[in-house]
């Protein structure tokens, strides 16, 4: 039987065509433009299916061309038994690639080693939601990939029991065989392959699931990656290593101010180098406009050293714009005193300005966290051939439909004469979920009537990125006279991702502002959280873990600041502000939660109160530590899972930091594959210490004034971490799965920073920590 | 002409005798494997070994090379079975990948010149690496494993 390709009649427990209806809080990263403004959405009515198999719902159906469950898209069996099956999602390095088959292969009783990957090109109408991103991949699609798992072994199934005649209920899918056991019959799945395909996909609702304890894949974590030969031998194909027959070679100059636009160009140096052919301008679009390309002139050349070499040649005059003045150090000025002023009010509960005033202690905190750049290790590159009115594309997108869909619109031709193949990405961390690389290609490729590669260097990624925002975040807490906090103030003021979209954006979406600033779920009786109006001078976009990361440092910090005015011991501290198991309802107007139903994945504080309990008891939370380390401890719930950190620092007399070791917990409910999960929680400790220690990209007269990995540094290896212990809750029958490729990040910096107020008794409010240490 | 040996077969290149080596494998013999991240010898995605010793593709010129043997991640082993290969996917090192042929020829290298090399000196010679990803802990400890015999 071949499911994929045959076009029958799509099953989406979703149908299509939702963005219309989105209210800002449901918007996906790319549809954030059209949700702007629109109010009164409905409600969707949830999924049917998961009703009927789980005590949960997810968030899956509301994301744009919601979730697809039919094996006919999504599996294919060959007469020679091997099992294709489609990954529809992009693989960044989280795994998904390999989790979301297996979890079908589980299903379908498929022997993995009989199982090919494929990975789907761009069609959200065909394959569902396709935005790989929000940490989202396994929480939306474990029950739609168990599901197309079932679907596809029922038919295996029925074929078998009308070959043999005998009732379906008395056959049994084993390992890639259907079995008859009372007559002790076997048939393999791919001789019964043509049969299945003919049997009628099964009602959803009717379709019978595993019982997890005949697992044999599923939370076990000793499946390897699908792509780790290839990756090993240097086969694996990344958007780089896209070769197509006549394929050009472009690297483009881009305007250094965000908004800027190019006066004149001398392009005559540029074409005496060897292997250059071509200079042309690049169309631009003003700013803001979502992931529109910013313009500029492209070098044509036979290899990407050559395009190069003659970009470094081009003399270049460009209009700077409105934003030729941005400045990172007056810029925080701005943010700082916006901060110590009231701003719009987003969760009141009591008084917390009465309280603040009658308090006998207030600690005040005013944390700052830079713009930090994504630096994938593949900088973005795209492919496209565009043929009249039609145009292919491959690269390294978190985005495939979102892709499609832009392609077509920037080119002025039908989605449907648009294919977008997606590679392997080179890390993504939401750079990747802006396509503006692919645009650019198409433009390219259009103008010259070839396949183009375009190739951005490091310096262009550094220079011309998508940044994550840049922000202050002030905490005032009010201490009663035995140490209880009894007021909670935190201004929140950062540029907003939604600048990027729209003109004139001064406050925070809804997102934005549900990323631990809203969603706090310390048990105080007075709560005031407010966004002061911050206006962008560059392009924000999302970065791993998004506000997460500002507000985990802010708010983890101040807790270490209450401990060390109370006298009391850091997680005791953190303990007591959670307070009892309970679950939190902030009094917020539409609660932002993620995207998920609240009541599938509420605040759950026992549940925060487990990673704290847990990380402390197999981290050794207060075990003695020599002379000049400290232990620092921070716990976060973000994209609806738990995690709690415990850094172990070391501060020589010189200032320079070392960490031997680091411990965290994580409760993502249900997994899929809990090595990968550890090795996401082993990579977030990586990328917290390189924010931490080095992470600031600033502006002066406009331009970045960082280049490449010089003077935006990365943590190497010498100075990793040397054990990163992963600690993972395991999940209730039926605890909905919940993200696992952000959530490491947020709790690691306030945790080091914790961690060496205790070595040194310094309190690092501004990040990086760079040279604070140095006496 | 230019003539260089890469994974045992001979090429030749009258461009620009300037060219990186790195955009020469990747844009004209179309070796793939070997990565491009900085340019700049900050990153290591771009290591290749040229006869013993690692080298950064993208800052040696193809003139450099001339004469000389290249070996790029696709020549390391006939069959991807090298020993740091197979450490690398006993310990299921990466994470997205595209720094991994760059640290696995790092390795390789490594082991060459140190066959028992101390978690110091593993961490020490790995450190012109980067792994954006955060594969750190695995690496090191699929270099040990492969010093000490897969
Ligand atoms: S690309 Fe050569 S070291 Fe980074
Ligand atoms: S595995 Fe992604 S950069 Fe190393």
């Amino acid at each position: 039987m071949n499911f994929i390709d045959n076009p029958g009649k799509l099953h989406n427990f979703q149908k299509r065509g939702f963005e219309k209806n989105i209210k800002v809080e449901k918007i996906s990263r790319r549809n954030i433009l059209k949700g702007l403004g629109i109010t009164g959405g409905f409600v969707l009515a949830a999924p049917v299916m998961t009703r009927q198999a789980f005590a949960y719902e997810t968030g899956a159906g509301k994301m744009p061309h919601g979730v697809v469950v039919d094996p006919r898209v999504f599996v294919a069996v060959a007469p020679d038994g091997i099992v294709t099956i489609l990954a529809h999602r992009s693989e960044m390095g989280t795994g998904v690639r390999t989790s979301l088959p297996l979890i079908v292969a589980e299903e379908m009783e498929a022997d993995w080693s009989k199982v090919k990957v494929q990975q789907a090109h761009g069609d959200e109408v065909k394959f569902g939601n396709q935005d790989t991103d929000g940490s989202r991949s396994t929480r939306h699609y474990l029950v739609p990939m168990r599901q197309i798992g079932a679907s596809a072994r029922t038919m295996l199934e029925q074929a078998a029991a009308k070959r043999w005649g005998v009732p379906a209920t008395e056959v049994k899918a084993v390992n890639h065989e259907v079995v008859h056991s009372a007559s002790g019959r076997k048939l393999g799945f791919g001789e019964l392959a043509a049969d299945a395909a003919k049997e009628s996909v099964p009602a959803v609702e009717g379709l019978k699931l595993k019982d997890p304890k005949d697992f044999r894949y599923l939370g076990k974590g000793e499946v390897g990656i699908v792509d780790l030969h290839d990756i090993t031998t240097g086969k694996a194909r990344y958007g780089a290593d896209v070769r197509l027959p006549g394929m050009k070679y472009a690297v483009i100059a881009r305007p250094p101010v965000t908004g800027g636009k190019l006066t004149s160009f001398d392009p005559d140096a540029a074409l005496k180098v060897p292997g250059v052919e071509k200079v042309m301008k690049v169309q631009g679009w003003p700013w803001p406009s979502k992931f529109q390309p910013l313009g500029g002139v492209a070098v044509i050349a036979r290899n990407t050293g050559a395009a190069i070499k003659g970009r470094d040649a081009l003399k270049l005059v460009w209009d700077d714009g409105a934003n030729a003045k941005y400045d990172s150090v007056a810029y925080r000025k701005e943010l700082e005193e916006a901060s110590r002023k009231p701003g719009l009010v987003l969760r009141k509960e009591g008084d917390a300005d009465v309280a603040l005033k009658s308090a006998d202690k207030v600690v005040v905190g005013e944390y700052y966290i830079p713009h930090l750049a994504h630096v994938s290790m593949e900088p973005p590159v795209a492919v496209a051939d565009v043929k009249g009115d039609k145009a292919e594309i491959w690269a390294p997108v978190q985005s495939p439909g979102g892709t499609r869909e832009d392609v077509a619109k920037t080119l002025g031709i039908p989605e449907g004469n648009v294919t977008v193949n997606v590679t392997l990405l080179g890390g993504g961390f939401g750079r990747k979920s802006k396509c503006d690389y692919a645009l650019e290609a198409a433009l390219l490729s259009k103008e010259l009537g070839a396949p183009v590669k375009v190739q951005w260097t490091r310096e262009d990624d550094i220079h011309n990125g998508f940044l994550h925002t840049v922000s202050v975040e002030r905490i005032e807490a009010g201490l009663d006279k035995d140490g209880k906090v009894i007021a909670w103030r935190h201004r929140s003021v950062a540029p907003s991702i939604a600048s990027t979209f729209a003109a004139g954006t001064v406050h925070q979406a809804s997102f934005e502002i549900g990323m631990g600033l809203v969603d706090m779920p310390f048990e105080i009786a007075n709560i005031s959280c407010e966004n002061p109006e911050a206006a962008a001078h560059t392009r924000i976009g999302w970065f791993r873990s998004v506000s997460n990361i500002p507000r985990a440092f802010a708010v983890q910090s101040m807790v270490g600041e209450i401990a060390n005015a109370t006298g009391r011991d850091q997680k005791e501290t953190l303990l007591a502000l959670i307070g009892s198991p309970r679950i939190v309802k902030p009094a917020v107007k539409d609660l932002w939660n993620y995207g998920e139903p609240y009541d599938s994945y509420p605040i759950d504080t026992a549940r925060l109160r487990r990673v704290v309990e847990l990380v402390a008891d197999k981290g050794e939370w207060g075990r003695q530590v020599p002379k000049g380390h400290g232990l620092g401890i921070a716990v976060h719930r973000s994209f609806v899972s738990y995690i709690a950190t415990i850094v172990e620092v070391a501060v020589d007399e010189k200032g320079k930091l070392t960490v031997p070791r680091v411990d965290t917990a994580i409760d993502c409910g249900t997994y899929v594959n809990p090595e990968r999960v550890a090795s996401q929680i082993e990579g977030a400790a990586i990328m917290g210490l390189s924010l931490a220690k080095y992470g600031a990209i600033t502006f002066k007269d406009g331009k970045v004034e960082q280049n490449n990995f010089d003077d935006f540094q990365v943590v190497r290896i010498d100075e990793a971490p040397l054990v990163t212990n992963v600690h993972i809750v395991p999940p209730g029958p039926d605890t909905p799965p919940s993200g696992v490729g952000e959530p490491g990040v947020p709790p690691f910096a306030p945790a080091l920073i914790n961690a060496i107020f205790a070595a040194t008794g310094k309190r690092i409010r501004t990040l990086p920590i760079g040279k604070q240490l140095e006496a | 002409m230019i003539k260089v040996k890469i994974n045992g077969q001979e090429q030749s290149w009258d461009g620009d005798p300037d060219l990186p080596l790195l955009w020469f494998l990747r844009d004209e013999a179309g070796l793939t494997g070997t990565k491009f991240g900085c340019g700049k010898a900050l990153c290591g995605a771009c290591t290749v070994i040229v006869d013993k010793e690692a080298v950064r593709s993208c800052i040696t010129s193809i003139n450099d090379v001339a004469g000389r043997e290249v070996t790029t991640i696709e020549g390391l082993h006939p069959d991807g079975d090298h020993p740091v290969q197979k450490a690398w996917r006993q310990v299921n090192v990466p994470q997205c990948g595209f720094c991994q042929a760059g640290q696995i020829m790092q390795a390789a290298a490594l082991l060459m010149d140190n066959p028992k090399p101390s978690h110091d000196q593993i961490r020490e010679a790995m450190s012109g690496n980067i792994c954006r990803c955060g594969c750190y802990q695995r690496i090191e400890n699929a270099v040990h494993l492969a010093s000490t015999g897969v």
